[in-house]
């Protein structure tokens, strides 16, 4: 404060400048201390389960489930990844997890170009009836879709794919497409009209508009839709248990038959690695993608 | 030779009557402007003429030919937005050469042409830049730029400088004027602004709710408007109107006061009874020569606004709001009372019931 001896002969005492904060405000510990418990509730789970998978099967019986392991071992990871039994199979998870990818890789992309396209066209091409239409695949989002679980097996198996990874990539494309329509056709109306129109007047048609303009615009939407459609895709369970056969069952499905097998002992330091493995993809698309996430939340689904 | 021809055109959105049978003829090379308060349908005109809108009736001629069922990039337009509308993803060059190489341009055309709009628009250096890099006044001109490489007849402009400051405005203004006189194309332009109206038009188109009241000069429009609207709408501060008679000598009459109209050039033989007097606040005399006109009256001082170059009274006459101008030197204070005056020759007189310039 040696600065405070230089006083202009101008300044009268009392408030000056910046206004001073107590760091241990009443304010501040509401704020903090909500946050603290909210975080621990939310990562407390997290902790025993991972504290678990690394423990022998000897030290979970004593009981402690908060303690940390004394002998750190990774046979259960290796165990629920490569040699756990589901029926007759026993190959671990490894085989529900390419059975994931399959099924979510072709899912995510067929449902988030069509959807797109969709949104495009819903929002800057307004075609009679577009608004009909719209209400129509908005009002989809809101039908349980128990109701539509046996229409489906019936429409699958005269399709011919019943039973089969590309049956379940289509009913996920199709229940898929209201929400992303409804996401990109939003954020494309957010985009200025004007664009479009002087994309119209350069001679660019709908295909041209769509990719050389309105696409290099929208990763934001793009990474939203992918998140959303890698993670409700991933932890599908409903649908991967009707629609497909216990061959190319998808990783849900086999956590769960790994989980609730009724044989032997309850090995939980192999569940609960299966499942952290299980939950594994989603987490990093997250973490990855976060910031994005938040950016394209923001621009695309809460203006309409 | 008629460059642009727009015969009976409405269009409807739903049951609501957007544009009204519009019938204009832009000469080849004209500028002209459409000037109306938002929601006259100027910017939906511009776009039916440009293709964006589809027409519910009525034909648009582009050089002779019918492009009322044409693409816009088959109409020969080129279009510049208000909010500029660059591809933000694209460098200038890019935005520029977007139109082009949609229309199969060869590559040293394109560079040529590039080349040249750059060099008419002074935006060389700015070439690999990216929008985002640049001024408003920057964008506007590439925005201008991307109109001339495609070498088009007709320009459209939609209130291009509304999202400029006020010296920018003035600026590009100018410079625009300037493009069109060394282009000679023709242009149309749509602004809600008067000034850019007056300064840059061959011609003004005033609209109001979907129909054109007066197509005329700047000079006319500002001089001789035909109805109360315009007389109302142009000129900033606008028109002082005073309603009142005009009696059996022909001279009006109100609150007691005679303005004798021996000197006013009436357009119609028709002398209705009840009738609106215009007169602008720059027609204005005040003091000493106000005597000397052929009508002068005294006016209490409201309120004094100094605006540099000159001063805008507001003033009290025979009970009613009447504004007027005077030297930006005059020292006058409110509460005062002054001699007003004005020759009814450079006056307008209105039908009070249909609005009509008499």
């Amino acid at each position: 404060m040696t600065d405070a001896a230089i006083v202009s002969p101008r300044l009268e005492p009392g408030p000056r400048g910046q206004k001073p904060r107590r760091k241990l405000s009443r304010r501040n510990i509401f704020l903090y201390g909500t946050l603290i418990v909210v975080a621990v509730y939310y990562l407390l789970p997290l902790y025993v389960m991972v504290v678990t998978s690394l423990k022998g099967m000897p030290e979970i019986r004593l009981g402690n489930i908060f303690a940390p392991p004394v002998e750190i071992t990774f046979e259960p990871w290796v165990k629920a990844w490569a040699t756990a039994c589901t029926g007759l199979n026993c190959d671990g998870l490894s085989r529900g997890f390419w059975n994931s990818v399959q099924i979510t890789v072709p899912s995510v992309m067929v449902s988030i170009a069509i959807a797109s396209i969709n949104g495009y066209a819903l929002a800057n091409w307004r075609f009679k009836g577009a608004d009909v239409f719209f209400t129509i695949l908005i009002f989809g989002a809101f039908i349980p879709y128990q109701v539509m679980l046996y229409p489906i097996v019936i429409l699958l198996r005269e399709m011919g794919l019943y039973g089969s990874l590309w049956g379940l990539v289509v009913v996920h494309t199709i229940f898929g497409m209201p929400i992303l329509t409804l996401l990109f056709r939003n954020y494309f109306t957010s985009l200025p009209e004007e664009l479009f129109k002087a994309a119209r007047v350069d001679g660019a048609g709908f295909w041209g508009i769509f990719f050389k303009i309105m696409l290099p615009m929208s990763l934001p939407i793009f990474v939203v839709a992918i998140i959303l459609q890698v993670t409700g895709i991933w932890n599908d369970f409903l649908f991967g248990v009707v629609y497909t056969k216990p061959d190319i069952y998808p990783m849900t499905v086999q956590l769960n038959n790994i989980v609730n097998s009724v044989q032997g002992v309850k090995e939980y330091n192999v569940n609960m690695a299966a499942t952290i493995l299980t939950g594994l993809v989603p987490l990093i698309v997250y973490f990855i993608s976060g910031k994005l996430f938040v950016r394209g939340i923001a621009a695309g689904a809460v203006k309409g | 030779m008629t460059s642009v021809s727009i015969k009976d055109l409405c269009l409807n959105f739903g049951t609501v009557q957007v544009l009204k049978n519009l019938n204009i003829d832009i000469d080849e090379g004209e500028f002209l402007v459409l000037l109306g308060p938002s929601g006259c349908g100027k910017s939906t005109l511009l776009n039916c003429i440009a293709g964006l809108l589809e027409v519910s009736d009525g034909q648009i001629f582009i050089k002779g030919n019918n492009v009322t069922w044409e693409e816009p990039k088959d109409r020969g337009i080129g279009m510049v937005f208000q909010s500029y509308a660059l591809y933000p993803q694209m460098s200038v060059e890019g935005n520029l050469a977007f139109g082009l190489k949609n229309a199969r341009v060869p590559k040293d055309d394109i560079a040529r042409r590039i080349a040249n709009a750059a060099e008419v628009l002074q935006i060389e250096p700015l070439l690999k830049r990216k929008p985002a890099q640049l001024s408003g006044g920057q964008r506007q001109r590439v925005a201008i730029g991307r109109a001339l490489v495609r070498d088009v007849d007709v320009f459209l402009f939609d209130e291009p400088l509304s999202n400029l400051d006020a010296k920018l405005r003035a600026e590009l203004r100018v410079e625009i004027k300037r493009l069109h006189h060394r282009l000679k194309n023709t242009m149309i332009y749509v602004t809600h602004d008067q000034i850019e109206a007056l300064t840059l038009a061959d011609r003004i188109a005033i609209m109001r709710s979907g129909i054109i009241q007066q197509l005329a000069s700047p000079h006319e429009i500002y001089n001789r408007p035909v109805n109360l609207y315009v007389a109302g709408f142009m000129g900033s501060p606008g028109m002082n109107f005073l309603d009142g008679e005009i009696d059996d000598s022909g001279a009006f009459t109100f609150g007691g006061m005679q303005i004798p109209l021996d000197r006013y050039p009436f357009s119609t033989a028709d002398r209705p009874r009840q009738a609106k007097f215009g007169i602008r606040p720059e027609h204005v005399v005040c003091g000493a020569a106000a005597d000397a006109e052929p009508f002068s009256a005294e006016a209490d001082i409201e309120v004094v606004e100094p605006m540099g170059a000159d001063t805008l009274v507001w003033a009290v006459l025979d009970g009613r709001e009447f504004r007027f101008r005077v030297d930006g030197q005059s020292e006058l204070r409110s509460g005062e009372k002054i001699r007003v005056g004005f020759d009814p020759a450079r006056a307008s007189v209105f039908d009070a019931t249909t609005e009509l310039r008499l």
